[in-house]
């Protein structure tokens, strides 16, 4: 069954101090730079576009085509902007990636502004995980002693400076404009698009904001070639991809494998639920897409099978959850994390997230009033398509989707608190029995 | 709310595309947002955070609408905020009129937006012209779903000691931050926190110090931002609105003025694109008291010779002892002051002339020079706009000289800004030191020191497309004028001269110099004197040149002046206050019109009170030579204005002025007009070799805009967010005369001194910046004002 991962970016994780230079150059890193500094900027854009890479921060779009936008005539300084900023509820990839093996995103970097002609790029780390700025500061210097960065790289003629910037912990920095903002030094909150950052985005010139993976995926695209890159996954979602299964299994972790692999055959490299356990709910890529359930175990983990399932793939942040779990619970638990990230600028996601936490803590409490399901439904309803960015649509995803699986839970909050019902002690991964 | 566009003097055609709002096809200017498409067709969509003349957010959500085609056949799939969405040919867009999705949209963001809102209109100050309320009453819910608790906050908190700030009533559109950012440029309050707990707030220790604080309170479309003054004074439907025009710069700007049972609650901006498009500065709106203080004069006084005292007195007594007065003294002058209608100002200059028989007339009451009523009576008097507020967002390069727009003429600083930030004009300052005002401009400096303008003018380089902005300061530094006018002639650059007072080119314009009749007439002129003699119905006019403010004062003094009328004039603000007390009690006789008591009323003979604006009806003429006329707006108030009161003194001479009422004297002095015919020659002078002890420092001073003049009085919270006075130096010049930074400096002119906290700035070597009249008035503390020598030392004055 191993044989269906596709270790790439995880290749390295067991090696002996796999985040040194040493370490990654003697697996053969850095040669895939070799390779691109010879090749012509389009070209590489060609090779990313013809490998069918979509970006691996959630949304799926096509980087190829992403950096294709970059207007080259445009006389400002071109940026690129690694979006570090992992901080989804469940979504735990670009961390361990850059805890283990930073000089591949490194690479990434160097080849990926090479590509759009950038001569400063930035890595925008969430500032709360402060073990990997160091790592990644650390792999970055390595870098430049090694020539890797700065003027002249590899004679190349070709000059690039890497800036590991800490954010200072907001969920809404994430999004990609509003990384911009804070990166800028204003207060982090989206902008009005268009202009869209391929045209004004950092200092108001031309910029690409590449998720981790996306970046990271590039060096083996270089150095693999477009073929093999999508000989992997699906027609329509090439190559491959971390899998970050988390929850109630035995073994939870980091699964990298061709995107289309299915959550069962996942459970099954996971070593299955915990024992007693069965699966009742599970995020395809992260709170912010519509939970699904056991029926969808045989979905392929691609973009667009996702999507048809009522969801979206997101960031491939697999969170599963057995029968002793509170659905009502874990959407006020997720809920309240929107409502404690929102930023405030737009109206609907400002109050509508105090909004539903009150209503939902009021199910969770078993002291529901009639409507309160509706009440939910139509906030929700208010909130989704209305709200300034992203953020507000994804507050509203859990609840709505664990309504529609899940609405005899919400409809016993109207008498029963959930401690009663699923006492949270069955729930933790400590629990010496998973199931009553 | 209108949009003031560049295409007011443009004639470049606009190109139009065209797309259907709620089945309506409609035109407009590329570029327009739907929300302003939509108006065109009479839907008002609800809004927030949109305001015309702010840059788009997008924050509030409170404009969605559906577009089912984006103008390329395919709809788009969310609702659109249609204040950030630019209509395209082919658009279709749906509003709440017709598109269920768009109803239920804003009707969602209203609930929640009511969500944590507290309920207390029946108190807010807000209430009754609020527009979240009115949208609640015509869109919103009878009923609330929101049956948890509501975010609460302490309330009110001080932004500033003028604007308070109720966080729970905030729907953090944003609007304020973005007026301070955008327009004001004075970004002092900002959001902070996040989520539900957003707000606005100040940094620790840095109050909201801006010029333009009070337009955040009107366009707040809640009752968050309040002001001090105002909260809980009254409500809005108890008041009558009236549309004036400001008396404190020559700005003329639209004000509304709200007044109950006879007395103002509160000034707001009005609305005017060609002038001050929505902004006032807080003079403008907070600075209206001053004419209810309780030395406000309500009956005619007249000195009894036995007592000395000034004693109550009938108007036709008063008006007859000031007749036989002023018939019985040899040798008249007339000081009007800088506060005058058109209206006034033509009766005192027609009384001068008429009743008096003198061209001894002159409406400044500052440092004047002959090159300065040659420039006016040439260049300035009687002509039609030229430079105007819009026309400066289309210059090239605009030259600032002996003007700091921000401190003597804020609405003209924020259109300058506007040009500077918004259109790439560049701003161009000849000064002392680069101003806090002028750094918002992005401006540059060319430093001289006072005196020196003539050749940092002279060393310009400018193109046709360029401004230059004359300030009245100039009539202290010979030559500068006579560059003004050279520069303009080689370069092709157009020009204004703006005054500083309200009534200053009202007075200029009706003819209240020496040199000069009304509209522009040269009184060396035969002709000019004829065609106005001919249109008063008098035999001839005075021939004989008369006395500027300097000359009058000095004759005054000198015993050769037997009687003086003056008008609302500040003694501190002419040029040597002492000399003029001096001649106030020289004369034989001394009549003063004036609103309250004042230095003038103290020593005078006959004192007549008269109205302020607020109680008359007048015209201003703004420094563009815009007619700005405004109403009455106490009706009930029976105080008289200046040419009521003259026409009486003129009738008990039996030399009647024929005009009795600001209607006839606007409609007589449009009658005249402007001088069609050989205007006064000006002769260009040159700029002055320094002189003075080496010892001594250059004195460069300017009114700030909060101060302590006396049309400022009563407003006493605004008085509190004025700028600290600081004395300006170089730390070298600091240094030299032995003053520490942040210590205190003396400067000693001739009749005494006067202590500021010194500051390093940019000035040249020798020169010092203080305030005019903050604190204490430099005029009457030194006996000498801007462009003086005055020695420097640390310490106190002693």
């Amino acid at each position: 069954m191993t044989d269906v991962l596709t270790p790439v970016l995880t290749a390295n994780w067991g090696d002996e101090r796999a985040w040194t230079l040493e370490a990654y150059t003697a697996r053969g890193g850095y040669r895939a730079l070799d390779k691109a500094l010879t090749m012509d900027p389009d070209a590489i854009i060609e090779e990313v576009k013809d490998a069918g890479l979509r970006g691996r921060g959630g949304a799926g779009f096509p980087t190829g085509m992403k950096w294709g936008f970059i207007p080259q005539d445009n006389p400002k300084p071109k940026y690129l902007v690694v979006n570090a900023d992992e901080s989804e509820p469940g979504t735990c990839k670009d961390i361990p990636l850059m805890m283990a093996n930073p000089h591949v995103l490194v690479e990434g970097v160097i080849i990926a502004s090479r590509a759009i002609r950038a001569n400063h790029a930035f890595i925008y780390v969430r500032g709360e995980v402060l073990h990997v700025i160091r790592r990644l500061r650390a792999a970055v210097r390595e870098a430049y002693e090694a020539g890797h960065l700065g003027r002249d790289i590899h004679g190349s003629g070709y000059d690039l400076d890497l800036i590991v910037h800490a954010g200072a912990g907001a969920y809404i920095c994430g999004e990609e404009t509003a990384l911009l903002d804070s990166l800028e030094g204003r207060r982090g909150q989206p902008r009005l698009r268009p202009p869209f950052p391929a045209v004004a985005g950092l200092y108001a010139s031309p910029t690409v904001v590449n998720n981790v993976e996306s970046v990271a995926s590039v060096p083996g695209i270089i150095a693999g070639g477009a073929d093999w890159f999508a000989s992997m996954g699906t027609e329509k979602s090439k190559g491959h991809g971390i899998f970050s299964l988390s929850g109630h299994v035995a073994r939870p972790g980091q699964y990298e494998a061709p995107l289309g692999i299915t959550l069962r055959e996942l459970l099954e490299l996971g070593g299955g639920m915990r024992p007693g356990s069965e699966l009742k709910f599970w995020t395809p890529g992260g709170s912010s897409t519509p939970i699904l359930t056991a029926e969808h175990l045989d979905i392929p983990l691609d973009f667009e099978s996702v999507g048809e399932a009522g969801s979206m793939l997101g960031t491939r942040a697999l969170q599963v959850f057995d029968q002793t779990t509170s659905v009502v619970r874990a959407v006020l638990r997720w809920t309240e994390f929107y409502k404690h990230e929102s930023c405030g600028k737009c109206t609907p996601c400002r109050e509508g997230t105090w909004w539903l936490v009150q209503t939902l803590r009021r199910l969770d409490e078993g002291q529901g009033r009639p409507g309160d399901i509706e009440l939910l439904l139509d906030l929700c309803d208010n909130i989704l398509g209305r709200a300034f960015c992203a953020l507000g649509d994804g507050a509203t995803s859990p609840i709505t989707s664990a309504i529609q699986y899940f609405r005899e839970e919400f409809e016993a909050g109207m008498t029963t608190p959930s401690r009663e019902l699923f006492p949270p002690s069955a729930s933790t991964l400590f629990a010496k029995e998973g199931a009553r | 709310m209108t949009v003031t566009e560049p295409g007011s003097t443009d004639t470049t055609p606009v190109e139009l595309i065209t797309l259907t709002i709620d089945d309506v096809e409609v035109s407009v200017p590329k570029g327009t947002l739907v929300i302003r498409a939509a108006e065109l067709i009479g839907t008002e969509i609800p809004r927030f955070c949109d305001h015309p003349l702010l840059a788009p957010v997008g924050a509030c959500r409170q404009c969605l609408v559906e577009v089912p085609d984006a103008g390329n056949g395919r709809p788009m799939p969310k609702p659109q905020a249609s204040c950030t969405l630019e209509a395209s040919p082919g658009m279709v867009v749906r509003t709440q009129v017709t598109s269920p999705v768009a109803k239920k949209a804003q009707e969602g963001i209203l609930e929640f937006l009511l969500a944590n809102h507290p309920l207390d209109c029946p108190v807010c100050d807000k209430g009754g012209e609020c527009p979240l309320q009115n949208q609640s009453l015509s869109h919103g819910a009878a009923e609330s779903r929101f049956v948890e608790t509501k975010r609460l906050f302490p309330k009110p908190i001080n932004l500033s000691a003028q604007v308070l700030l109720d966080r729970e009533r905030c729907v953090l559109c944003q609007r304020c931050t973005r007026f301070q950012s955008e327009i004001a440029g004075d970004p002092f309050i900002a959001l902070l926190e996040r989520g539900a707990q957003q707000q606005i707030g100040i940094a620790e220790d840095v109050p909201f110090g801006s010029y333009f604080a009070g337009n955040t309170i009107q366009i707040c479309p809640v009752g968050a931002l309040t002001s001090a003054d105002y909260r809980f004074r009254s409500r809005p439907f108890d008041l009558v609105s009236v549309p004036s025009v400001t008396e404190h710069d020559s700005s003329g700007a639209a004000i509304r003025v709200d007044h109950r049972r006879g007395k103002v609650m509160r000034r707001l901006a009005g609305d005017d694109p060609e002038v001050n498009e929505e902004w006032i500065t807080d003079k403008d709106r907070f600075a209206f008291t001053w004419s209810r203080q309780a030395d406000r004069l309500t009956t005619p006084l007249v000195r009894n010779p036995q007592t000395g005292e000034l004693e109550p007195t009938s108007w036709p007594g008063a008006l007859a002892v000031a007749a036989r007065g002023l018939a019985a003294a040899a040798g008249k002058a007339v000081l009007t002051g800088g506060r005058l209608t058109v209206e006034d100002a033509y009766a005192y200059a027609k009384f001068a002339r008429v009743a008096l028989g003198t061209n001894n007339i002159d409406f400044r009451a500052r440092a004047v020079s002959k090159e300065e009523s040659d420039f006016l009576a040439a260049h300035v008097a009687g002509t039609p706009v030229d430079v105007s507020h819009v026309g400066l967002e289309h210059a090239e390069t605009i030259v600032l000289v002996g003007l700091e727009p921000e401190d003597e003429n804020g609405t003209l600083f924020l259109r300058l800004r506007k040009a500077a930030v918004r259109r790439g004009v560049r701003i161009v300052a000849i000064g002392t030191h680069a101003t806090r005002g002028l750094a918002k401009m992005d401006g540059h400096l060319v430093q001289v020191a006072p005196g020196k303008e003539p050749e940092a003018l002279a060393g310009l380089e400018l193109g046709a497309r360029s401004v230059i902005l004359a300030g009245e300061r100039l009539a202290t530094s010979p030559g500068a004028l006579s560059a003004v006018v050279a520069k303009a002639k080689d370069s092709g650059a157009r020009w204004a001269w703006v005054p500083r007072r309200a009534g200053d080119r009202s007075a200029l314009d009706a003819g209240c110099l020496p040199n000069l009749l009304p509209g522009g007439r040269p009184v060396a002129s035969a002709e000019a004197r004829a065609d106005v003699a001919a249109a008063w119905g008098v035999p001839s006019l005075p021939d004989a040149a008369g006395l500027d403010t300097e000359a009058i004062i000095a004759a005054a003094r000198s015993g050769e002046l037997g009687a003086l009328v003056v008008g609302g004039v500040e003694v501190d603000d002419l040029p040597d206050p002492a000399a003029a007390r001096e001649a106030l009690r020289s004369v034989d006789f001394l009549v003063s019109l004036e609103v309250r008591h004042s230095d003038v009323t103290a020593l005078a003979d006959v004192v007549l009170p008269v109205a302020p604006p607020v109680e008359k009806a007048g015209t201003f003429i703004n420094w563009e030579g815009r007619i700005r006329p405004f109403d009455k707006v106490l009706a009930d108030s029976a105080a008289l204005p200046d040419v009521r009161v003259l026409a009486g003194i003129a009738e008990e001479l039996g030399r009647p002025i024929d005009v009795r009422t600001p209607e006839q004297a606007f409609i007589e002095w449009r009658e005249l007009g402007p001088w069609d015919g050989k205007r006064a020659t000006f002769r260009a002078r040159k700029q002055a070799t320094a002189k003075g002890a080496a010892s001594k420092v250059v004195l460069d001073t300017w009114k700030l805009l909060i101060d302590d003049g006396r049309l400022q009085d009563g407003a006493d919270t605004y008085k509190q967010t004025a700028r600290e006075p600081v004395l300006r130096a170089s730390a070298a010049t600091l240094a030299a005369h032995g003053v520490e930074p942040g210590g205190p400096a003396t400067i000693t002119g001739p009749a005494g001194s006067a202590t500021f906290t010194a500051e390093v700035a940019d000035l040249p070597e020798g020169v010092v910046w203080a305030p005019t009249n903050s604190g204490v008035h430099l005029g009457a503390a030194l006996g000498i004002g801007h462009g003086g020598r005055v020695s420097l030392s640390g310490g106190e004055d002693k």
